[in-house]
Formats: structure tokens, sequence, C-alpha cells
């Protein structure tokens, strides 16, 4: 049939455009390959700002290629195996680095990370964090006058308040919350999530849907960040949204990079992770990342910074112990919310 | 009705693409199940009650929701077709194939303006005095994102079987005299139920292959898909190969319910059209006007409720900056480019395929080796459906970067899959339209020794124009609103709308995000303008 | 001829067409096969549908039988129609298709299904009543459609071009069918036809139809 050999000649032609179209841009001479997740790119993101300051001092061209997100990162990293092209691997946070460490494509850092300050004493001779934020529960001032104020007060809170949680199968904050209740239930933390699930309004496969589905006003709580409300006060200039202080202390959360063995540039790329926790660096991250400097700052924080819940104890497991207990947790999360 | 060689041809031909369909998903298969690590136990020791339970529910909420929307589909087609002109009718034509190219969230958040606790619905009770709310999550939230998705299609899809028959059956059954009891059970309903069997397989995969809509709306982990599962192990477990058998697992249980299906009974063989305006002269009295008029006014407030909610808040957004922007114009531009290609991708695919069907059901004698084909033929565009597309993209993505820069790969990678993706939509669309040709005009074609370009240009091309348009705009809004199995590939140029879309959103720009959805929508909008295009004024029919 | 021998009269009737006016006032007697020619295009067929209520007149009153029938739907005349094609619904057997024209939600009776078995018998299709359409020949599915109108008993039937799909030798024997069943039942026929032979052969008078009027009305025996 003529109309079909038509049909793929004009397909061909449009796929060669498209392959023009995204076909990269040519090689510099000295390049630092940056894998990291796509909102630490996006024009918002410290990605531009990142690559200008680090280029100034290093006669380089920095070049990102970003997925998805954290987890997509590091499936990537295991799907390319040794013929990966990352230098570097900026976007990992400390629950995956047992299991980014297990790739064998990693090498120590070897820097010094004397100035690098995280609550809860994260140390790794691999994995260097650059950012940090505490996971909390965000709520809608307007609606909910009283917020939970310990996740204790939240589990057997008024089942008629609810909040968004995310899916730990498929998610990091969701993730994170399952290590939180456990860090403060223990062996006890199948039946609080019995008791919380009256108050879950539903598990979102994803940060995004959760928060979507709290600020359209669906439930008054999401689970988020303590940093969040840095980002209503900052560019909506709302106190609208406030994260709950919990009195047990706070899930953290920190990013961390590394440098890989394939680096083709070693000197470079471990240049690159000093500069991360350098002044230049930690001060662009808070009000492009939404994260908490690791770092000293050559400015002061933005004032909304001062208003943010400071976690009274930090919560963090060691990654090899969420490595090896993450499947039976999440089960057992699994268990109890799916329960009738 | 072929020649021989000919008929070689185009099976040959329809096998070929078969082969290539089958070799795409087959190579990424192959790649992810040779990638999976050594460390990884027994892939079937997870096949526990959890897989188990998430496949139960699988089926069951993909039972009701292919049901519903199947139900509630019949009065809205029955008086569409009925009420074949009325202002406004084109547009609640369209109307219906737009929900598919909106991406699942955007779609969600417009359903929960409407059915949310803070929604229009429970705004309305609380005025009526209802104090509980009603509430969305769980079944209800699923089955009413899965009607709102698939109830437009099961409309659209059986509307084109109404009117495909042939205007002396109104007259015959005007003038015996047939009520309208006796005229839907004569004459509608044999015509509806014979696209049943595709229509509701199809919607049955798409609910079943449901992932965003199911976790969120679901109100917790006891409503999972298999899609989520196979997520979870390609994504957070990466157990490739556990992935891949409940892939498999998935299949399985949804080729037992095309079969199923199938038992329906056979596909009826109408008339056909002469391909003038229909006139229909039954519905004259005061109570069916009103019964399709709220068929069709529940139906559209149903569809257009949420995409209005999409509307509104995208209007609530900086428009302005945000058309302004060069990023959103490049998003624009790699969505459209890609519609468009994946588009022309499955029909170029579907036509050689629906062809080889054709050419063997035309033999006299179809050998059992023939028979195997054309059930291949038939089935394998749905099964393919049914891998995810993040198996896909993860196998794809292992076999192309040994060739270079895995991110240039991105485009043609997204366009194969989202082609893939729109494949059963296309043929479904297109296998009526192309029967008829091949009936009508084909032999007369043939006749004339007509080939070529001038064939194409006054024969294909004027008699095929609306079904290829429809079929086009079908699998070009669903390419629009897929978020694109690209996350691997990590190409910074490779922005889409619904990318670019859920970028915002995850980095607090929810007004943004809103403003982009419209966008998207618009987009949609315009594409299925150009499948549902307004008809030529016809005279009206004499002989 | 007078006006009680007329089962058909059409007075004053008009119809705006596209850019055509139709202008009708014509009567069609009773007992009689008039056949209906004219050019492509001339309303033949629009004559036909007038009648059989699928249009309406912009002015001007039809009577059927006596009746004014003018606002009364297609189901409420005493008409049975035969097109050129799909007279039949594919999807449904031979006897459904003829029993719907007893009752147009089947319901029958023994009797029912024995009138469908005559009526088969009638125009030669004896046994065909599990057979569906598409398994037919263009000639056998016109003759069950012609058993369909036998059954449903209505005194006028409009064949409008119901041999133009057939060749010769079906036209000859249908038409022979046709033929036989109006001397049988004595209804009323109007057959619209481009064929000469078709006229000499079955029609008592003709009407000669151009540009949307009655041109000419002539009587053959």
């Amino acid at each position: 049939m003529r109309m079909t050999s038509i049909l793929s000649y004009s397909f061909a032609s449009l796929v060669a455009a498209l392959a023009a179209a995204v076909s990269p841009a040519v090689a510099q001479d000295k390049v630092l390959t940056v894998y990291t997740y796509e909102s630490f790119t996006s024009e918002w993101g410290p990605g531009a700002k990142v690559a200008e300051a680090f280029e100034k001092g290093c006669a380089c061209k920095v070049n990102y290629v970003a997925v998805a997100d954290g987890v997509e990162l590091l499936t990537r990293l295991k799907l390319e195996g040794a013929s990966g092209k990352a230098d570097v691997v900026l976007g990992l946070d400390t629950n995956l680095v047992a299991e980014a460490k297990a790739t064998g494509l990693f090498a120590p850092h070897a820097i010094d990370t004397s100035a690098v300050t995280v609550p809860g004493d994260f140390k790794d001779d691999v994995f260097v964090p650059y950012d940090y934020g505490h996971f909390a529960v965000v709520y809608e001032t307007e609606t909910l006058k009283t917020p939970p104020t310990s996740l204790k007060d939240l589990v057997e809170g008024d089942p008629s308040q609810k909040i968004v949680i995310e899916d730990p199968r498929t998610s990091t904050p969701g993730l994170g919350l399952v290590l939180w209740m456990k860090s403060v239930y223990g062996d006890k933390a199948g039946e609080a999530w019995a008791k919380l699930k009256g108050r879950v309004l539903t598990v979102t496969p994803g940060w995004s849907e959760a928060y979507g589905l709290f600020t359209k006003g669906e439930a008054p709580m999401v689970l988020s960040y303590t940093t969040s409300p840095a980002y209503h006060m900052v560019a909506e200039n709302t106190e609208r949204y406030q994260a709950a202080s919990f009195s047990e202390g706070h899930y953290i959360q920190i990013e961390v990079a590394g440098v890989t063995k394939a680096a083709h540039d070693p000197e470079l790329a471990r240049q690159f992770l000093a500069f991360m926790t350098g002044p230049v660096f930690q001060t662009i991250i808070p009000t492009t990342n939404w994260m908490m400097p690791v770092g000293k700052t050559s400015e002061p924080l933005p004032e909304a910074f001062g208003k943010l819940v400071q976690p009274a104890k930090t919560f963090l497991m060691a990654p090899e112990e969420v490595a090896a207990n993450r499947k039976a947790w999440i089960d057992e999360w699994l268990a109890a919310m799916s329960a009738n | 009705m072929f020649a021989p060689a000919q008929r070689r041809r185009i099976i040959g031909g329809g096998a070929a693409w078969l082969a290539a369909l089958l070799a795409f998903v087959g190579a990424a298969a192959f790649a992810l199940w040779q990638a999976a690590p050594p460390a990884a136990g027994e892939p079937g020791a997870g096949f526990d009650a959890y897989v188990l339970g998430v496949a139960r529910f699988t089926l069951w909420q993909a039972s009701l929701s292919t049901a519903l929307s199947i139900l509630l589909a019949i009065p809205v087609a029955r008086a569409l077709a009925r009420r074949s002109a009325f202002p406004g009718r084109i547009w609640i034509v369209r109307l219906m194939a737009l929900p598919l190219g909106l991406p699942a969230l955007v779609a969600a958040l417009g359903i929960l303006e409407i059915w949310g606790r803070q929604g229009v619905v429970n705004a309305g009770l609380a005025a009526l005095g209802v104090a509980q709310p009603f509430s969305i999550y769980g079944l209800p939230g699923i089955l009413i994102a899965h009607v709102f998705f698939n109830l437009p299609l099961a409309a659209r899809l059986m509307l084109a079987e109404l009117e495909r028959l042939p205007g002396e059956y109104w007259r015959v059954s005007a003038s015996l005299g047939m009520g309208p009891g006796s005229l839907f059970r004569f004459v509608e309903w044999p015509a509806m139920r014979s696209v049943l069997p595709g229509a509701a397989g199809l919607i049955f995969i798409l609910c079943a292959t449901s992932f965003t809509l199911v976790l969120t709306l679901g109100g917790g982990p006891a409503a999972s898909t298999l899609e989520v599962a196979i997520y979870q192990a390609l994504r957070f477990d990466f157990d490739p190969r556990r992935a891949m058998l409940m892939s498999a697992l998935q299949i399985l249980f949804m080729l037992v319910v095309l079969a199923g299906l199938r038992l329906i009974g056979p596909v009826a063989e109408s008339g056909m059209t002469g391909g003038g305006a229909v006139r229909r002269f039954d519905g004259r009295g005061g109570l069916s006007i009103v019964g399709d008029g709220l068929a069709i006014a529940l139906a559209v407030g149903f569809v257009a409720a949420p995409l209005l909610a999409v509307a509104s808040s995208g209007l609530a957004a900086d428009l302005q900056r945000l058309i302004r922007d060069p990023l959103v114009h490049q998003a624009f531009m790699t969505s459209l480019v890609i519609a468009v290609s994946s588009a022309l991708l499955s029909l170029s695919m579907a036509i050689p395929v629906l062809r080889a069907r054709q050419g063997i059901a035309a033999s006299r004698r179809v050998s059992t080796p023939l028979q195997l084909l054309a059930a291949l033929l038939r089935d394998a565009p749905s099964v393919a459906l049914l891998v995810p597309p993040v198996v896909l993209g993860s196998g794809w993505f292992l076999l192309l970067r040994g060739f270079g820069n895995v991110s240039g790969f991105a485009g043609p990678v997204v366009v194969a899959i989202n082609a893939l993706m729109a494949l059963p939509f296309v043929c479904r669309v297109l296998e009526p339209a192309l029967e008829a040709y091949q009936v009508r005009t084909a032999r007369l074609v043939a006749a004339l020794g007509m080939g070529g370009l001038p064939a194409l240009r006054l024969v294909v091309l004027p008699v095929l124009a609306r079904p290829l348009l429809a079929a086009l705009s079908f699998a070009m809004a669903l390419s629009l609103g897929d978020l694109g199995a690209v996350a691997l590939f990590g190409s910074q140029d490779f922005v889409t709308l619904p990318w670019l879309l859920f970028s915002r959103m995850g980095a607090y720009r929810s007004a943004d995000a809103a403003g982009l959805a419209l966008i998207l929508a618009l987009l949609c909008l315009l594409l299925t303008i150009a499948g549902a295009p307004r008809a030529r004024n016809r005279e009206k029919e004499e002989s | 001829m007078t006006a009680t021998e007329e089962a058909i009269r059409l007075e004053a009737v008009r119809l705006a067409f596209g850019s055509v006016e139709m202008r009708f006032d014509v009567g069609f007697a009773a007992g009689r096969v008039t056949g209906i020619i004219g050019p492509s295009g001339s309303g033949k067929s629009t004559l036909l549908h007038l009648i059989a209520g699928f249009e309406m007149p912009d002015s001007g009153v039809i009577r059927l039988l006596g009746r004014d029938v003018t606002a009364d739907g297609p189901g409420m005349r005493p008409v049975s129609v035969i097109f050129q094609d799909n007279n039949l619904f594919a999807h449904l057997d031979v006897a459904t298709n003829v029993g719907l024209g007893i009752d147009p939600a089947l319901k029958l009776d023994a009797a029912g299904r024995a009138a469908v078995g005559d009526a088969l018998a009638k125009v030669g299709l004896r046994g065909f009543e599990k057979r569906r359409p598409p398994t037919l020949s263009g000639g056998e599915r016109q003759r069950v459609a012609l058993a369909r109108a036998l059954v449903r008993r209505r005194p006028i039937l409009l064949l409008d071009e119901p041999f133009a799909a057939l060749d010769p030798e079906r036209r000859a024997e249908m038409g022979d069918l046709v033929t036989a069943l109006q001397r049988e039942t004595g209804m009323t026929v109007l057959l619209v036809t481009h064929q000469p032979d078709d006229v000499v052969r079955l029609c008592d008078a003709v009407v000669e139809i151009e540009a949307g009027m009655v041109r000419a009305v002539r009587t053959l025996r």
C-alpha cells in the first residue's frame, strides 16, 4: 500500500528533525559530567548558578545529565554500570547510599569535610552531604488551628483531620515517614500505622501529588519538609503553610554527592565536591533547592529560614540498617495500611 | 478480493510489522533480563500473597471500571446517534477525545475540584445541609476517574458504530413501527455490542495498568495495581527479573480477560452506508427528547466539569509569563513533534497490520499458521499496551547506551513507545473504515488500474480522511499526555509539556503547573478539532 | 378515475429541497401497479419518501386510503417500503427480519411464526428461517423483504428501485413475484425504476417525474 510508504517517509523525516533537535552540544576540552536530578538543573534550581560559579575557577565546563529524581539516578547508575559517563553523582540521599556503594562504582572522596555539619552526624568516606532537610508534617494554618505537636499526637489525633502521605514503595518521603515511625515506635510501628491509617486521606505515588492535593485543600496536613514553609514565605509571601514541630524529633533527609571510580579527571571531580561544601555553593542552595545548607554561607539565610522548625532531635538510621530492613518495614507498613 | 500476489504481499507486510513490534518489546525485555544484578535472589520468591492481592485488586477495579464506563456510555452513544444534528454536537464529540490527552495527575486534580472533599459536589451537599462530606478516596475515586477517562472513549467507539449503520435501517424500522425498545434490541444494541469486545478490552487494559490514579485516589496501599508493584520492583528494588515476571503475569491475566470478552459474540456484519448523512425517524416523542438530553447533559457535565476546573486553575496562573517563556515554547514544540511523529508511526504500523488481517480474512482457505498470525495481529497491539513503559524505557536505555550519548536517543525511543501505546486505539478507530474502504472502493481502484500518488490523492485520502484524522488525533492526544518513559535518559534538551508540568509541580510552582495544564489541554483540544472536523454541508440526500 | 378509487393522493404538496422546489399534486389508483420514472435527481425517491413519511411536506396534504396522514410518522401509515439495498438487518436471521413485520417487538405466537414460514414459502425461500442476510444472494435478500411486506398486510407497497442491484434474470423473477403477490393481495404498488422493461412488464400505469414535478401520467392497461 502506497500510503504506508508515504507515511513512513514523513515519519522518518520528522524523526530526523527530532534527532537533530535533541543532539548534544559540541563537547569542550575539559568537561565535568555531573549526574543529578531534574529539579537541580531546572531554570530555578541551583544547577546553572553552581555551574557558572564553579567554571570560573576550573577552566572547565560543567555538563549536567539530569534524570527524574534520586531513585531514578540510582537506577540509571545500576543500568549503566561501568559504561557510565558520570564524574560526579549528586542527588542521592542517605537511604540510597548503601545501595549506591554496593554498585562498586564510587571512589572515596578523600576531601576535607570538617566544615560540613549536618544534624545526626552523618559521616561517610564516599559520599559528601551538600544539603539536608527534616521531614515534617506541613499544615494549613487557617483550617488546622491546633496542629499535632508530636508523632504520637498525629497518630492518635482526631481522625477527621486528614493527612496526605506518600507511598514508601515509590517515593523517598514515603520511605522517610516509615523510618521516622520506626525510629519513634520501634517494634510498635505496625500498631502505630494501623492507628494512623484512619487519618490518612490517601497515599500518593510521589511528593508532587501529595503536595498538590494539600494545596488544593483536600487535606489540612501533608508529609513534606521543615523547609517547605520557607518557599511559601519567600516566594509567595505567605505564612499560611507551616511545619509542625514534633517533640520526639524529626527524621532527616541528607542529600549527598560522590565521585565515580571511572571519573575522567578525578582531581577535577574532587575539586567540585570541595567547592560543593564551600560558601558559594552553600549560599545558592537554600533558596533554589529549598533545603538547609550543610556549611557556611557567604551571606545570611533569608529571614524566613529563621522561622522554620528547628528539630530538637534528629533521627537518622545507618544506611546499612535501612538497606537491610527496608523490605520488612515496608511490608509491615503495607500490612497495617491495607488491613480493613 | 485480493489477487494472490497482492494478498501475499500485504500479509507479509503485516507480519513484518508485527515482527518489528514484537522485536521492539522483546529486545527491551531481553536486555533487562540480562541486566539483573547477580545478587538478586530467586525472582519467583516474591510471588507471595502481596503480589496476588495486588493482582486481585487490579482485576477487580479494572472490571468494575470497565463495566461502568461501558454501561454509562451506552445511553450517551445512543442519544448522540439519535440526535444527529443539534448545535454544539460536534463539540461534544470532540470533548470525548479530550480526557485521554491529559496526564493522570492533572485529571486527578481536576476531578478533585469537583468530587473532592473541598469540591463542588461536597460544597453543594453542604449547602443542602448534608454534614458528612462525600469521600472520593477509595474505590469511588478510582471508578470516577476511570469512568472520566473511558466513558468518552467507549461512547465515541459505539457512536461511530451506530453512525456506520445504513440509513435504510432507520427508515425500515420507522416504517415497521418499531418502538424505542425494539429499536434498541434489534438495531442499536447489536451494533454497539459488536464493538464491545474491542472497546471493553481496551478500557480494561487502560484501567488495569492505571498507576497514579489508583494510588492517588485509592486511599491507601490496599488499592494498588500490578503496575505499581512493577514500578517498585524495577525502581526501588532494582529487581528487573521480578518486574518482568510481574509484567508477564499481568499480560497473562489480560489475555484471559480478552479471550473472555471475545465470547460476547462474533462481530456482527452490518450493511454498508451509502455515505450520506443519516436521518433518524425515531425519538420524536417528548420523553425521549428529555431522556436523550439528560444523558448527553450528564455525560458532558461529568467530563467537562473537571476539565473546566483544570482550565480555571490554569487561568489563575501567570499565563502571559508562561506564554513568553522560551522553555515553554521548547516544551510545546517538543510535545507537538513527539505527538505528531508517534501518531504517524502508529498509523503506519496500524495500516499494514489491519490490511494483513483483511488479507487473511479474505482468503478462502486459512491454514493454521495463518489463523495464528491473524490472532496475533489482532491481539498483539493490545498486549503491547500491557508492557509497562518503564520496562520498555529501561530496556531500550540498556540497548542504546553502547551507541554513544544515550540522551540523544530519548526522542526516537519516546516516539516508538508512544506509537506502540497508541496502536490499539488507532487500530480500533481505523479498522471499520478500512474494511469499508476495501469493500467499497478498493476494487474500483484496482479495476481502474490506479496506483501510487493519484490513487492516494484522489481516492484513498478523500475516502479515509475522516477516520485517519480521528485515529491520528486519538494517538496524538495519548502521546501528549504521556509523561514519557524517558525519566532515565536524562536529556536536558528533551523537555515535553507534561515533563515541565511535573517539574514545576515538584518545585512548589503549582500555579505554573496549572497554567501548563491549561496549555496542554488547549493543545489537545486543537488536535481533537483536527481529528473531528466539521462535516462539509452535504446536500440533503436525493436519488 | 375518481377520488374514491385512489389509494394515494398528494394535494398541493410542496417541499423545498436544497435549491429545488418540489411540487406534487397527484393520485395513484388503488389496487394497481404504478411505475414512477424520471431522470436521476428528479424527485422520484422523494415522492416515495413523502408517501412513506420519511419526508414531511412544507405544505399540502397527503391522503392514504382517503385518510389524511400528513402528520403521521412512518410507522402509522398503511405502507410497506422496500429499498434497493439494506432492507434487512444484517445481524438478525431471516425469520426475525420477517417476524418484525408482524410485530415490531417480535412478540410472536404460534400463528405468527407460521405466518413467517408461509410468507417465506410464498417468495420461494422455504426453510431459510435461520439464515443470516450476508449469506444470501442479493435477489434472495429482496425476496425476504417482500415476505416481510406480505406479513405486514399493509395495503400500500412502495418499491424504491428494488431490482436495481440484481442481474436481468433475477430481476425478471422478482418482477413476476411482485406481480403475483399484488394480484393475490390487491395491494397498491408504486415502483420507482430506471428500467423501461420493468414498466412494460409490471405496471398498469406510469407517472413521469421531472425537476420535482409530475410531467406526465399514462395508463398502460
